[in-house]
């Protein structure tokens, strides 16, 4: 019997098997961000057993609140910092250079096929798309991570979704994974790995990948997973080419992790796309999917273009084209938050900027913050938020509030019309102007 | 090791996640007993109120409880209100293990046994006592009273058992 990508990352990985299928792994990067860690490292100090395992396998970010934008917060980041400097811990991401965690590690390199990842951030499954294991984790395993470098996890099972088809115009990553939660539901991939494959998957960029498997979470997934391949390849390609003679000499060694084909699923899904249209979410729950078209009567004031599922560099380019030359109706606020230092500038090189600030949008530093409700655009209570990011909970961007899910090209067409609406709408619209 | 037993509170819905047991915006907190005023605070669930919340030990809900962020801040808003224990049909991977890595209870039911506590206590004053070491649930109103088998894994009752995988871990790696 073959295995699967995770079965084989889990079993060179091995540490300990304590009991039935629990088995404790060995953990190649620990990631830490300013919201969940102070309170392990305080307990570590407390216990008076403030170590780490190795601190270059530990990567830490100021991203949740930054800058800091009161006491509380300041004193999170105050205790990252403190104790970043004290464990000797080189990559550590502070005002500045500090950017949304699972956009600015994977950029830095820091993720690689084959990793076994933890972080105390339920969106850390966005790792997967380089082929690694990663699963957010809560601060007790966090704690554990930093002191020991394990982590125990259930020995995982998958579920294989192969998507098939072509996508069409103003169809994104967005707009599949999406629909993929909305036919297996909020539960669906509890205690699972959810692996994606198929033809759409392997003509997708590491952006789009990284889109897809950081929403595993909202399906219940463990983690999402993708095939190494050359995508991978050219992606990682600065950070390993000292490692390896050639790219092809990299891709055959990524390739030992792709799952075998005679690997056991819990269940296979085939995922046709074809017929994909633009999505959103419309309730308080991820899985409450319906297409955009027809929603016009919904109007937002709030239009959020940012987080970890779509801050990157090709989500400004795909909201930037639909706002170009435009501007955003009267009634709305715009708000973008490029998700990294590296996406801010890159995004000013290409121009994208201007079009977001000639358009009406504000734009702010790299920060989470107005994705789950902390800072840079909370709601007030009975307000509509059109946003790019991950999570519609009751209240997650500000009490009261409410958030529908899209894509940054959805999100950019709200934005110009002040309601919910498709770009091909706002498209039409500016040939008849014309 | 905690105490497991005591009155219950009844939340019958499915799906609720952990920004409803405990908002983000309070995880600026840097204590678990700070945590202990907003527990609940944002749940939508129809004529529940926080009052509800006073003297219980113990919630019975549906599937999926503590789905979404991988704050361990809900199981310690849960435990610094003095619950220790959640009976669900299922729940969320991570909210379930921080549960045990906290020394605390996850425990599953299958939907009709939940279906049938929820028709039987819903709306009494209900007790529950745990035997952990013959995996019975001893379910308790004024005129009701009945037994439920459950079963946690050899792993998590060993973190229960240690106090939690800190303790755990520390002293097997
Ligand atoms: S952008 Fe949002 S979902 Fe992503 S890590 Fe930050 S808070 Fe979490």
């Amino acid at each position: 019997m073959g295995k699967t990508i995770a079965q084989k990352i889990f079993d060179s990985h091995k540490v300990d098997n304590p009991a039935g299928d629990i088995n404790v792994i060995n953990l190649d990067a620990v990631f830490c961000h300013e919201i969940t860690t102070p309170v392990a490292i305080n307990d570590l100090i407390e216990r008076g057993i403030d170590r780490v395992f190795d601190p270059n396998k530990i990567k830490a970010v100021i991203d949740h609140v930054t800058p800091s934008k009161d006491s509380k917060t300041a004193t999170q980041a105050k205790i990252m910092r403190d104790w970043a400097r004290k464990q000797g811990i080189k990559d550590f991401f502070d005002v500045g250079q500090n950017g949304v965690c699972h956009a600015l590690f994977p950029e830095k390199g820091f993720v690689r096929p084959g990793y076994t990842i933890i972080m105390g951030d339920s969106h850390t499954c966005t790792h997967g798309a380089f082929g690694a294991f990663a699963a957010g984790v809560g601060t007790t395993d966090l704690e554990v991570g930093i002191l020991k470098g394990v982590c125990a996890f259930h020995y995982p099972e998958t579920i294989k979704i192969e998507i098939t088809g072509t996508l069409q115009k103003n169809v994104f990553a967005k707009d599949v994974i999406l629909s993929i939660i909305g036919k297996i539901g909020v539960n669906g991939a509890t205690n699972k790995v959810m692996e994606f494959t198929g033809p759409v998957v392997d003509r997708m960029t590491m952006e789009e990948r990284m889109t897809l498997c950081n929403m595993a979470i909202e399906a219940g997934g463990t983690s999402g997973v993708c095939y190494p391949d050359r995508t991978t390849v050219d992606y990682l390609w600065e950070f390993i080419k000292n490692d390896y003679s050639s790219k092809e000499d990299a891709l055959e060694d990524f390739s030992k992790w792709n799952s075998d084909s005679d690997a056991a699923y819990s269940i296979k899904l085939t995922h046709d796309i074809s017929n994909l249209k633009p999505m959103m979410t419309v309730g308080y729950k991820p899985d409450e999917v319906q297409e955009v078209n027809g929603k016009e009567k919904i109007k937002v004031d709030q239009i959020y273009i940012g987080s970890c599922t779509n801050g990157r560099i090709e989500d400004l380019r795909e909201a930037a084209a639909v706002l170009k030359n435009q501007s955003i109706s009267p009634d709305v606020r715009g708000i973008l938050s490029p998700a990294t230092p590296a996406v801010y500038k890159q995004a000013l090189k290409e121009g994208l900027i201007d079009i977001f600030m000639d358009a009406g949008f504000c734009v702010t530093n790299p920060t989470c913050g107005a994705c789950l409700g902390m800072s840079n655009g909370v709601l007030a209570s009975g307000e509509v938020c059109a946003s790019t990011t991950n999570r519609n909970f009751n209240g997650r961007m500000g009490k009261g509030g409410m958030v529908h899910l899209m894509s940054p090209a959805v999100a950019a067409a709200t934005s110009i019309a002040g309601f919910i609406t498709t770009p091909d709408k706002i498209d039409e619209e500016r040939s008849q102007l014309k | 090791m905690k105490d497991f037993n005591g009155k219950v509170l009844f939340l019958d819905r499915a799906d609720i996640n952990t920004d409803e047991i405990i908002p983000a915006k309070y995880l600026t907190e840097i204590s678990k007993s700070a945590l202990q005023p907003y527990l609940l605070e944002d749940l939508k669930l129809a004529n529940f109120s926080l009052e509800d919340l006073k003297g219980k030990s113990i919630i019975l809900t549906r599937e999926n409880f503590g789905c979404g962020s991988s704050r361990e801040h809900a199981p310690w808003a849960l435990e610094v209100n003095g619950i220790n224990l959640v009976i669900a049909e299922n729940f969320a991977r991570i909210f379930k293990q921080n549960m045990f890595n906290c020394g605390m209870m996850a425990v599953e039911l299958s939907k009709e046994k939940i279906d049938e506590i929820f028709k039987t206590f819903n709306g009494k004053e209900t007790t529950i006592e745990t035997d952990i070491a013959n995996g019975k649930l001893i379910i308790k109103s004024s005129d009701t009273n009945i037994e439920v088998d459950f079963s946690v894994s050899e792993f998590d009752k060993s973190l229960v058992e240690a106090g939690g995988w800190i303790n755990y871990a520390d002293k097997n790696y």
